[in-house]
């Protein structure tokens, strides 16, 4: 789709950019750890988050241990449970899938997908992870200060996040808070650097319209990170003060152990009313650039365009819009105004449209495409199957009167795991066996990636699926032990006991990952320029690995849009963007 | 990475105005916004950001403040003070208003002088802004002084609601964070225009890169929209 006359370039000398004003390492310690190459800083991003995310991989085995035998690991106590469930949630949504997708894979691919050197400001995005790094070690502390983390429930809903019955009162709860405050001014220097990248930073012939779909993903997610992480830090500083000073924003009069407490006249509405408005975009700021991330990855190894590229862009800006509108679906039990119920419901299902669409056009690339089965289109494929799942069980929970009866059930657990849980996961592995070969200039290993593949895709519906039907059962979420109850069968037990197996083996498949990624780092195929034989810029760069700068001497020129494959005619199965259109090739630029 | 100059702005063609035009803008390569630089785009984007963190504020205040069953204080009274045995109400915080909106007035003459490159005069306005500012915050000390001498803590006070306190320290606490960090700023980049750096294109220590005198317009944008967050806490907090 090349939809500018070729003689817009004609006779224009290429871009060339002075040295010079790269910042330019000249220690070990600026190569390497105080970095302001984006590249260095989206690896050091990416190892933070998966090391902070093996921690909650093994908070969720002890709950999994807990729920599937319970009585029999009596080191687990009901405060520790909490616990657990909390850090679990916390870490896995904010602190792993956040910042892996937009620190990690924003920083690695928006440089070199839209033909920058770097990002705009290297030195305030290398501030970015150095203070992501602090809020993660807040955050891991509070494991080790007196009264353990908070297990307030990741939702830390007031009054109970701050009253002595909920564990991690003491410290857990203020080092959250504040580790929290932490990421939201870290995200803010890197979210920065990528959204005025996209916009102010692209090369010549990068047009908005000709950007793949990945960055689109990111730079929509980004721009919703900065408009709605504020209300969590505002949220945060004001539960801080309740906690520390003894404001009452978010405590009503309340009694506590028989003694009034000191609180009154707070609104623990505003609290959930202020968390959702920065909760529910934050769904859908782990679930857009996982939507992009899965278009490249799709019309790669299908080789065939992605269908309906405007739309798909149309659809990831529309998501975006329209998430900042259906947080209070998140609280139809708190009691609010039915009529707002309404409302939230309608806003909720319409949400559907744009992502039905982008659904299909999935399909519809993938039909009649040459589908290869790698391991990235595996991982793909199993994101489509897993994300309609989830989605579906969202309409259950979106309608207020089917809603009502399955909230705080497991269904609720089961539906939220499905959806951006497993899903944007399912695309980070199959983005990380795409892109490893560019990052480290070497393959992953197939067969360890196949297993790996296998075992995390079904294991990962023997944890969930099963968990819908305890939702249906009525089996509560976040119970310590549900004993023996009339509602519950036998035969419930039999499946928790199943699942938490299950979760158990998934677990060390992901050891098995994290070996390939070291072994393959050093005993791995070499991998080449352009190992998927892909269009867009970053496997089009001089060297793999990307050197500092990116490009060499010369910026490339973009000519086309990022989906030329299998085009009729041509020589090769892809036309990569950089390459101009035949009939007025000035030089050639081949790679 | 240096800012790229454009090559390929078509001269042939006359650009666009209004909605065209920004169709147009947007549609283009390299960048959505033509003539703005990476460091002006990044203040606004910023200040965005930043306006949904005041904007978040002001309505949990005001969600507080609707939905408290106590009396809510009269700020008028509050805020008064006995001048010559004159009962004013809220002057301190009219003439704090005044003093912010008159930083402003400086803050745009520094702007005008910087790109008329005079800059003995940007540096001195961007001093005299900031001195505003430390008058401005100086001010706030002492009405926080008086408020805690009279009783009002974060957690109480003695007239009513107790989210009166706690709303009152929190909103005026963060915005004269804000406006410290101005002067801050505003004293950095002054003592830079001084020092003749944007003439010599001296590079910056941390980020090693050259400035130019568009670095005083994009602290100008700070410092305005910390003004202009203070006439919504002035509208919203003292006139209500």
């Amino acid at each position: 789709m090349v939809d500018v006359p070729s003689d817009v370039f004609a006779g224009i000398p290429p871009a060339e950019v002075g040295e010079v004003d790269l910042y330019h390492p000249r220690s070990w310690w600026t190569r390497y750890v105080f970095s302001q190459d984006a590249k260095v800083i989206a690896v050091q991003y990416a190892i933070t988050a998966m090391a902070i995310g093996m921690v909650a991989l093994v908070l969720s085995w002890l709950m999994r241990l807990q729920l599937g035998f319970p009585g029999t690991f009596s080191f687990i106590d009901p405060s520790q449970y909490l616990q657990f469930i909390t850090m679990h949630g916390m870490i896995m949504v904010v602190y792993l899938l956040t910042a892996l997708f937009l620190g990690g894979f924003g920083n690695y691919l928006i440089p070199l997908m839209v033909g920058a050197r770097d990002m705009v400001f290297p030195y305030a995005n290398m501030l970015s992870y150095w203070i992501y790094l602090l809020a993660v070690l807040v955050l891991a502390s509070t494991f080790f200060v007196p009264g353990g983390p908070t297990g307030a429930g990741w939702t830390l809903y007031p009054p109970q996040a701050i009253l002595s019955g909920s564990p991690g009162q003491e410290a857990g709860i203020v080092m959250m808070l504040v580790s929290l405050i932490l990421f939201i001014i870290g995200f803010t220097m890197g979210g920065l650097n990528y959204v005025v990248t996209v916009l102010q930073g692209r090369t010549r012939g990068m047009t908005l319209m000709r950007l793949p779909l990945t960055v689109w993903g990111i730079f929509t997610a980004t721009v919703m990170a900065l408009l709605a992480f504020p209300a969590l830090f505002v949220a945060s500083v004001m539960m801080l003060f309740d906690r520390l000073l003894g404001t009452s924003f978010f405590m009503p009069m309340l009694v506590e152990m028989g003694q009034q407490t000191k609180y009154g006249g707070g609104s623990p509405l505003l609290f959930q009313h202020l968390f959702w408005f920065f909760g529910h975009p934050e769904v859908y700021i782990v679930a857009l650039p996982a939507f992009g991330i899965v278009s490249d990855l799709i019309s790669t190894h299908a080789r065939k365009n992605i269908f309906g590229y405007r739309m798909m862009v149309w659809a990831i800006v529309g998501i975006g819009a329209m998430s900042f509108v259906v947080w209070a679906h998140h609280m139809y039990v708190s009691g609010m105004n039915p009529q707002f119920g309404f409302f939230f419901a309608t806003t909720t299902l319409i949400i559907a449209i744009p992502t039905a669409i982008k659904v299909y056009n999935w399909i519809l690339t993938l039909w009649r495409g040459n589908i290869h089965l790698t391991i990235p289109m595996l991982f793909a494929l199993a994101f489509i199957i897993t994300f309609v799942n989830g989605g579906l069980t969202g309409l259950f929970l979106g309608n207020v009167v089917v809603d009502v009866p399955l909230s705080d059930t497991m269904f609720v657990v089961a539906h939220f795991h499905m959806v951006m849980g497993v899903a944007p996961i399912m695309v980070v592995f199959g983005a990380i066996y795409h892109w490893y070969p560019k990052v480290t200039g070497r393959m992953l290993n197939e067969t360890l990636g196949r297993f790996h593949f296998w075992v995390t895709f079904l294991g990962a519906y023997a944890i969930f699926f099963p968990m819908h039907y305890l939702g249906l059962l009525g089996v509560p979420r976040r119970y310590h032990d549900i004993g023996q109850t009339a509602f519950v069968p036998a035969s419930a037990h039999d499946l928790n006991a199943f699942m938490s197996i299950a979760a158990l083996v998934v677990g060390f498949a992901q050891l098995v990952f994290v070996f390939n990624m070291i072994w393959s780092l050093f005993k791995g195929k070499e991998a080449g320029g352009n190992p998927w034989n892909a269009t867009t810029l970053e496997w089009q760069t001089p060297q793999t690995p990307p050197a500092h700068g990116n490009w060499g001497r010369e910026l490339p020129v973009v000519y086309r849009w990022a989906y030329d494959y299998s085009v009729p005619g041509a020589a090769r199965d892809f036309i990569p963007q950089n390459e101009p259109p035949a009939r007025s090739a000035p030089q050639g630029i081949h790679p | 990475m240096a800012e790229i100059v454009l090559t390929n702005i078509d001269k042939r063609r006359t650009p666009a105005g209004g909605w065209r035009g920004i169709a147009a803008d947007w549609s283009s390569d390299q960048r959505a916004f033509k003539n703005v630089s990476w460091g002006k785009a990044m203040m606004w984007i910023f200040l965005l950001s930043d306006t949904f963190i005041f904007g978040c504020f002001l309505l949990s205040y005001m969600t507080a403040r609707m939905s408290t069953t106590v009396p809510w204080p009269n700020p008028s009274e509050v805020f008064a003070l006995t001048i010559a045995g004159q009962h004013i109400p809220l002057i301190l915080i009219a003439i704090m208003t005044f003093v912010l909106i008159s930083s402003s007035g400086t803050m745009a003459m520094a702007v005008n002088f910087g790109y008329r490159r005079d800059w003995r005069k940007t540096a001195v306005l961007m001093l005299v802004t900031a001195a505003f500012g430390a008058t401005f915050v100086g001010m706030q000390a002492f009405e926080w002084t008086k408020l805690i001498m009279e009783g009002v803590r974060p957690w109480g006070n003695p007239w009513g609601a107790e989210q009166f306190g706690s709303c009152f320290f929190m909103i005026t606490g963060f915005h004269g964070t804000h406006v410290t960090i101005g002067v801050i700023f505003l004293i950095i980049i002054a003592r830079k225009v001084w020092r003749g750096d944007f003439e010599t294109e001296r590079r910056g220590f941390f980020t090693s890169r050259k400035g130019n005198y568009e670095i005083v317009e994009i602290t100008g944008l700070y410092w305005h929209f910390v003004d202009l967050v203070w006439v919504f806490i002035f509208a919203f907090f003292y006139l209500w």
